[in-house]
């Protein structure tokens, strides 16, 4: 059905070329590449269907709703795009595959369970810090900004620290 | 011309997304298990591809700035709120080893076709939702020892940007090194054709590796 995928990129080699799309990013738009911002207006855009009072009132959702359209926005566009290219790259190199991905040990349903609850952890620590991986961790510390090494010590720390815990979920 | 442009229109930041997209996935960071094999020490591709992209655009961000292309100043600097961003970047850690992705990752792990991301991303909104609901009393530690705004490690340490990039390029040296000689002892560098099988299984260690004294592994 699938044929052989094709290896993955040297890191080194990725990494320059990421380095050359963050740099483009920034000469382009001012701006660096960022994703969990797009988060932030999914939920405020469901949130405005299903509790639209509440949402409007919150003081951290409110301001996207009163602005109208909550997903309109350079953000979204850009995911959009990084879901477009992730898929074109999966698809040609053969490494699309329909499935749950996790460690041996774990039942498809567990592992499922994990990946919700990392996700509640991310979506709350992204909205707290004000970024996330891309936006801080990337972004950020191509600047060098020191908001962005602050981001990327206690990233990696953390998760150094949980793996510590979670490892039998991975390997 | 001079840059920054300043585009914020549709067709560039959909272009740039697919440009990043690709870079992503080519790396391998549509996949959870190769992402998180960086918190075993067995893989150091998001350390090697994060490093250097930093480092690059960093350079060239640099270079813009002394040759007269790029004004000083002129990009978006993120502003040091150590509370809030040490905390939620833990938080991120912590729910990367856990969870599989970050949330740029967990884009690219939905378009190579993985259910976990799709959850994921579930996760990651009910997140957001529940920092919204909880905002006021969050409140204080959101705003809390705000520092310079836009401040850069240059400006801190009173250190020129070249010094700053030639000391990040000597770490990276380090860090690769060392991360190179970590990858063979724990079982190498995760592959496509590891995280694409129909069943997970454990691949089998590569020669010379000692996967099997780490105990709990």
């Amino acid at each position: 059905m699938h044929g052989a995928p094709h290896p993955y990129w040297n890191p080194l080699i990725a990494g320059v070329i990421l380095g050359l799309v963050l740099l483009a990013t920034f000469l382009l738009t001012g701006h660096g590449l960022g994703a969990s911002g797009v988060t932030a207006r999914v939920a405020a855009t469901l949130g405005s269907w299903i509790l639209p009072e509440a949402t409007s009132a919150n003081a951290y959702l409110g301001g996207y709703v009163k602005a109208g359209a909550p997903l309109a926005g350079w953000i979204t566009w850009e995911v959009l795009g990084v879901i477009l290219g992730g898929l074109m790259g999966s698809v040609v190199n053969r490494r699309f595959r329909l499935k749950v991905e996790g460690g041996p040990r774990l039942t498809p349903g567990r592992r499922l369970a994990t990946a919700f609850a990392g996700g509640i952890l991310v979506g709350f620590g992204a909205s707290l810090a004000r970024g996330c991986t891309s936006g801080l961790g990337l972004s950020g510390s191509a600047t060098l900004a020191v908001a962005g090494f602050v981001f990327l010590i206690a990233f990696f720390a953390a998760g150094f620290l949980v793996m510590r815990l979670a490892r039998r979920a991975w390997t | 011309m001079s840059f920054p442009l300043y585009d914020g229109g549709f067709w560039t930041a959909l272009g740039l997304g697919v440009l990043f997209g690709l870079a992503l996935e080519g790396a391998g960071f549509g996949s959870a298990r190769k992402l998180t094999a960086q918190f075993t020490l067995r893989d150091f591709a998001v350390v090697k591809v994060m490093f250097t992209a930093v480092i690059v655009a960093a350079a060239g961000l640099w270079l813009a700035e002394v040759s007269g292309l790029m004004a000083p100043r002129s990009v978006f600097i993120p502003t040091l709120f150590v509370w809030a961003i040490a905390g939620g970047g833990a938080l991120i850690g912590a729910g990367f080893a856990l969870g599989g992705y970050c949330p740029g990752t967990s884009a690219v792990g939905l378009a190579s076709g993985r259910w976990d991301a799709l959850v994921f991303i579930a996760g990651m909104v009910a997140g957001v939702a529940l920092f919204a609901w909880g905002f006021e009393a969050i409140s204080p530690l959101y705003w809390a020892a705000a520092g310079p705004k836009g401040q850069t490690l240059g400006e801190l340490l009173g250190i020129p940007a070249p010094a700053i990039l030639i000391a990040m390029i000597a770490m990276a040296a380090g860090l690769f090194w060392l991360g190179g000689r970590l990858e063979r002892r724990f079982g190498g560098p995760i592959g496509a054709a590891d995280v694409t099988r129909a069943s997970e299984g454990t691949p089998p260690a590569k020669p010379g590796a000692r996967r099997e004294s780490l105990g709990s592994a």
